[in-house]
């Protein structure tokens, strides 16, 4: 993600020009030229030019209220996670979330009744992340997913065919590694931080099953994630990028044969390499296993703490639900992502052909998203034990168990005050 | 004219801003934080389910927590006394300089006006990136060593030579200054004395004169190190935090409870007993160092 000087010191002064014109008049100034009520929307920054001029554009098509987007460079989650403890938080804001406790401690608006009527038109496997208790907290935007990108040029000179299954990565990552191009890339870390729970799936297990119970406590999962390690101690991985895994460069600027990223970078990609590229899921390990690979959705939330929550709801309905040219050209003029939008997914041009097409393909067939009682501290837990079995060789079944006990003491936390 | 009352008055009106400050700003939340770490508060900083000592019990059995105490014990035993080391080793050589002192003396100083974050990214993207290209590896190529990705490497654990690295090109020149200070208090008559009394230049006298002269000055320096290196989240977190979050190695406490309790965990309980055990620590550490070194003891 390139941020340039000025853009950084553009969003500083213009920051600072909302604040001023804030305390004065109460109107005016900044972003957008609706009347009626001052509302506060937050976006994190999207490395894709052009998305914050486009949702600027959109906040000031609003006619009943005077939308303000603030665009919010650095820790979004962090950032927003603060801000919701106080009264000087957005209205409506975007959020990776909400997370479970966010809902329960009530810091998001219940938005179920928004979706009457088109509650069925969403895509279901990023809407059930949103709902708790059978309430929707928060409408999804667009369909983000991860997938991995090979080289075909490469594949062809090392003679390797796009793997099939995790071995098969493996061997491949190991062949296409030379002097100057690392065989894949799956972020600076080694890979415990972009691909999370995606080999547990892969290995046909998952992180919370359906019931609320571990999805991983069996001996398959030590299996696949042991061979995560053989990656790193073949030298395979590219390690130290001035650019994370999130970002194209790496595999742009041939530092890397392979690379798991974003659909996001999809129109970054195919401008650098052409049709030199193809698209695949995470492969599946073992007998029970398939392929898999992550979806999911920032959703557009309203705060708790608004005093304008209604008009806040309205226009996210206005937004998120009513306006579908909106949703479509957020979801596809800017870097690649899926609508939220069954209907509009279908009938997306953009998504029709080539590894587009593939990766929606994959999107429906492999996807999976992760639940909400996989919480922050599960998360953390796992990553952490991840982390020590990619790059440290630690033993997969002693990790895994310290992980049980602590995803254990979450999930009855979670029992018990539902 | 000015009696009693007004200087009262003068007090208050200099003293005031900075007193309500520091209740404001310090001691409301320190107090908020002790008050928080007895309840199970995700979330909220006014919660309502008291846990007693829960959070304490949950916070000290937890071994990523406790492997952050270890993380920082072995940094702090390290970084303190290389720190120490190099800077008075570079303020005996700059005060040695008969020319151009004021030159080296600024050249070595200037690194202290740097961010730690900007700093932190210059070694994470240029210097020490693991790709061909970063400084370190075009260095090492030209010799015929294989890259290496300095930050994401475990065995041997290179990520420490770019954190303690940076942290020394940041730090020496400030103490440096300090210890120039010192050198420069030092009477040359003692010197003098000492070479009649037949004392060899080098390590002797600086073992018998400077050393001993220098000591206010080293006591000064190693309780701020001591102090800095508690404080050491900067450069960590812009060293090797990502987006997916960060390793669970060289992480030192602060960044540890950063994601507990501000993170998307938002864990305040948690995070606010670990910050209230770390302080207790640190507390027990300064209170046993000043004892040690006799601070605030009258100077013979």
């Amino acid at each position: 993600m390139t941020i340039s000087r000025r853009t950084l010191l553009g969003t500083g002064a213009a920051l600072g020009l909302l604040t001023a014109c804030g305390s004065n008049t109460g109107r005016g100034g900044g972003g957008s030229g609706g009347s009626g009520p001052r509302l506060a929307q937050w976006y994190h920054q999207y490395g894709e030019a052009g998305v914050e001029q486009a949702v600027k554009r959109y906040a000031a098509a609003y006619e009943k209220a005077d939308v303000q987007v603030q665009w919010r460079p650095g820790n979004y989650d962090e950032q927003t996670a603060a801000a919701l403890l106080t009264d000087s938080g957005p209205d409506v804001f975007e959020v990776n979330g909400p997370s479970l406790d966010q809902i329960r401690q009530g810091q998001v608006v219940d938005l179920t009744d928004l979706f009457d009527g088109v509650r069925g038109d969403f895509n279901p496997a990023v809407l059930a992340p949103k709902t708790y208790e059978g309430k929707i907290w928060a409408i999804p935007q667009v369909v983000d997913m991860h997938l991995l990108y090979y080289r075909k040029s490469h594949l062809d000179d090392a003679g390797v065919r796009p793997p099939r299954s995790l071995d098969e990565l493996v061997d491949a990552a190991k062949a296409l590694t030379t002097e100057d191009v690392k065989g894949l890339f799956l972020g600076n870390d080694g890979g415990a931080g972009a691909l999370g729970v995606t080999p547990l799936h892969a290995a046909g297990l998952s992180s919370v099953t359906e019931d609320g119970g571990i999805g991983f406590d069996d001996p398959a999962a030590a299996r696949t994630l042991g061979k995560l390690h053989e990656l790193y101690a073949d030298k395979s991985l590219l390690l130290g990028a001035p650019a994370d895994w999130s970002d194209p460069s790496a595999f742009t600027q041939e530092l890397t044969a392979m690379q798991w990223c974003g659909l996001w970078a999809l129109p970054a990609v195919e401008k650098e390499l052409g049709d030199d590229f193809g698209v695949l899921p995470f492969p599946a390990d073992g007998s029970g296993g398939k392929p898999a690979l992550p979806v999911g959705a920032y959703g557009a939330a309203v705060s708790a703490r608004s005093k304008h929550q209604e008009e806040g709801k309205a226009f996210l309905k206005w937004l998120w639900i009513d306006r579908t040219e909106y949703q479509e050209d957020f979801a596809l003029s800017y870097g690649f992502h899926i609508p939220a939008r069954l209907s509009l997914a279908g009938k997306a041009g953009k998504l029709r052909n080539g590894p587009a097409a593939d990766a929606v393909r994959y999107s429906t067939e492999y996807g999976y998203a992760e639940p909400l009682l996989w919480t922050p501290a599960s998360r953390t837990a796992y990553q952490d034990a991840l982390s020590r079995i990619i790059k440290s060789g630690a033993d997969p079944d002693d990790q895994l168990r310290s992980v049980v006990r602590t995803v254990r003491a979450e999930l009855a936390r979670a029992e018990k005050t539902s | 004219m000015l009696g009693a009352q007004n200087r009262t008055l003068w007090f208050w009106v200099f003293v005031g801003p900075f007193a309500l400050g520091l209740a404001l700003f310090t001691y409301v939340p320190l107090a908020w934080s002790v008050y928080l770490s007895f309840f199970d508060a995700h979330n909220t900083v006014s919660p309502d389910d008291f846990v007693g000592f829960g959070n304490y019990t949950a916070m000290l059995r937890n071994d990523a927590f406790t492997d952050s105490l270890v993380t920082f014990a072995v940094f702090s035993a390290f970084i303190v006394p290389t720190t120490f080391a190099l800077s008075l080793a570079l303020a005996l050589m700059v005060n040695r300089l008969r020319r151009a002192q004021a030159f080296f003396r600024s050249v070595f100083f200037l690194p202290a006006a740097c961010s730690y974050v900007v700093a932190a990214l210059i070694w994470k993207l240029s210097i020490f990136n693991g790709v061909r290209f970063g400084l370190a590896n075009t260095v090492l190529g030209w010799f015929g060593a294989d890259q290496t990705a300095w930050l994401s490497t475990t065995d041997p654990p290179w990520y420490w030579l770019v954190i303690v690295t940076v942290r020394l090109w940041l730090q020496a020149g400030f103490y440096m200054i300090l210890f120039l200070a010192g050198l420069q208090r030092i009477s040359p008559v003692l010197y003098e004395a000492a070479a009649v009394d037949g004392a060899r230049p080098g390590w002797q006298v600086l073992r018998h004169i400077t050393l001993p002269q220098l000591r206010a000055t080293s006591v000064a320096v190693a309780l701020l190190l001591v102090i800095n290196a508690f404080q050491a989240f900067d450069e960590f977190y812009n060293l090797l935090s990502d987006s997916g979050g960060y390793p669970p190695y060289a992480r030192p406490p602060l960044v540890y409870l950063y994601y507990t309790a501000l993170g998307q965990e938002q864990n305040l309980g948690l995070g606010s007993a670990g910050a209230v055990i770390l302080a207790l620590i640190i507390a027990v550490v300064t209170v046993g160092q000043a004892t040690w070194f006799g601070l605030g003891r009258k100077e013979d």
